[in-house]
């Protein structure tokens, strides 16, 4: 006989032993072991998962900070170009003013030194061709070169029409005292005479002229009447051309200034 | 010549007796427990582990691979009897290469005992998965009349399992013997390779028979699952 009962039943009993040993020191620890590691697994790379999460979103707050750094320093960069760009123009505008001021000013110094030795020549020169005039028409003028004038003094005043002469009528009409006629020499009595002829032509006067001598109109004669003077001298033309000469030398405009170099405003 | 180990006796006492078939069997439960004990003693849930540990874990979620393969739910459930059944015969099979041991699973009272116990535990599962109502009714499907052959089918592959281990087993062992005494050199030690592959090979199918049998039990009504879809990784 093949199968023996005895030993089937105490080889299924000792397999159901076996069977409960293996699962009490085999399967279960095993198992156990396994599972733990997986758990752990799972729990590192759920552990990794938020590290990673959490370094997603530090870096998406550090890329964020950077780009606003970015931002800020792009801004502050821009404002103190603007500023240094402004101050320079600042700058360059002031050294051009100062520069043109002191330019105006240097100039309007050389201008005023011009005039002043300008005005001292024409003065002197004038004043001495006025002295070599006079000198020459003093040492030309006597009593012959006074008739002479007087005949045209006399010609003048019978030339006289409109309102002067009216004004002069007037004058001679009203007068308190005689009217004055002066000349550098004594006249000759023909030429009182023509004078007074003269003036009674123009106004018949209560009172004939009164006449003087004075040196100081070098040559020519002069009628004063009621505050009116009527003259042909020597000094009077003197007088007319020392202003004709000083208007000749006074400039109408002063020298244009010589443009000041403008400086370039460096872009740098 | 011996057939079966049951004839080497050791000690008997009236009808008790200690004959090689229990005696080896204690040798393998010796091995088999006392190695798991061993090595589980210091097991490490890290990353860092022993080779041993490497080797017990490969074997014991292979196994429940196998059995999750054959469509079993709870692999763990099951793994206690599946597991031990490949193991037990598996080692039994490993031992012939030690000179002086003979196979336990070469006599056909170890391979009845053991597919006796697929036989109760078959109906076992069944029960505990679907009811006792619903697993005596499997029985008589489709029709009743598939009753007495549904029994008939449940008795013959207990018979079949045994009968086919027993076979295997004893036949590699008749086979080295009587290989020994005509060429005593190298042509056993190839005939004992073959034996080692073919011992593996039946530890492979009466576990997975085992299965197939619980699976069967315990799916009866069940929908068809359909095939598993992988897990993400």
């Amino acid at each position: 006989m093949l199968i023996d009962w005895f030993t089937v039943g105490a080889q299924a009993l000792n397999f159901i032993v076996l069977v409960w040993l293996l699962k009490r020191f085999l399967y279960r620890p095993i198992l156990a072991a396994i599972d733990g590691r997986e758990q752990r697994i799972a729990k590192e790379r759920a552990d990794a998962d938020a590290i990673r999460t959490e370094a997603g979103h530090e870096r998406d707050a550090l890329r964020q900070k950077n780009a606003d750094f970015d931002t800020e320093r792009a801004g502050l960069r821009a404002k103190a170009s603007a500023d240094a760009a402004a101050e320079h123009q600042r700058l360059v505008t002031e050294a051009r003013a100062a520069a043109d001021s002191l330019a105006a000013r240097r100039r309007d110094a050389v201008a005023a030194e011009a005039r002043a030795l300008q005005d001292s020549l024409t003065r002197r020169v004038t004043d001495e061709v006025l002295a070599i005039a006079r000198q020459a028409l003093h040492d030309l003028a006597d009593a012959d070169l006074d008739a002479q004038v007087t005949t045209v003094f006399v010609a003048r005043l019978r030339g006289i029409d409109g309102q002067p002469r009216a004004d002069l009528a007037a004058a001679l009409a009203g007068a308190a005292e005689p009217a004055l006629v002066r000349s550098a020499f004594e006249l000759p009595a023909a030429a009182r005479a023509a004078v007074a002829a003269a003036l009674d032509q123009i106004a018949a006067s209560p009172t004939p002229p009164r006449f003087e001598t004075a040196p100081n109109l070098i040559g020519g004669i002069e009628l004063s009447v009621a505050g009116q003077k009527l003259s042909w001298n020597v000094a009077d033309y003197l007088a007319t051309l020392n202003k004709t000469i000083a208007a000749m030398l006074t400039p109408e405009d002063p020298v244009p200034a010589e443009a000041a170099p403008k400086p370039t405003a460096d872009p740098t | 010549m011996r057939l079966s180990p049951d004839e080497l006796i050791f000690w008997h006492y009236g009808a008790l007796k200690l004959n090689g078939t229990i005696a080896f069997t204690w040798v393998l439960m010796l091995v088999l427990a006392g190695g798991s004990i061993i090595i589980t003693r210091r097991l490490s849930t890290g990353l860092e582990r022993s080779r041993w540990q490497n080797l017990l874990e490969i074997i014991v979620t292979g196994i429940e691979d196998q059995i999750a393969d054959v469509g079993l739910r709870a692999p763990r459930t099951y793994m206690g009897f599946l597991g031990t059944l490949f193991l037990f015969i598996a080692t039994a099979t490993l031992g012939t290469i030690v000179p002086g041991f003979e196979p336990p699973t070469g006599s056909l009272s170890t391979t009845a005992a053991l597919a006796l116990c697929v036989l109760v535990v078959v109906p076992f599962y069944g029960i505990s998965e679907q009811g006792i109502g619903a697993y005596l009714k499997s029985y008589a499907e489709p029709t009743i009349i598939m009753l007495p052959f549904n029994i008939i089918s449940e008795l013959s592959r207990t018979l079949a399992l045994a009968v086919r281990l027993f076979g295997n087993m004893m036949s590699g062992t008749m086979i080295l013997a009587i290989l020994l005494t005509i060429t005593p050199f190298l042509f056993p030690i190839a005939m004992s390779a073959l034996g080692l592959l073919t011992g593996m090979v039946q530890a492979y199918i009466f576990s997975i028979l085992a299965a197939v049998y619980i699976a069967s039990a315990t799916r009866t009504r069940e929908p068809d699952q359909g095939p598993a879809t992988p897990a993400p990784q």
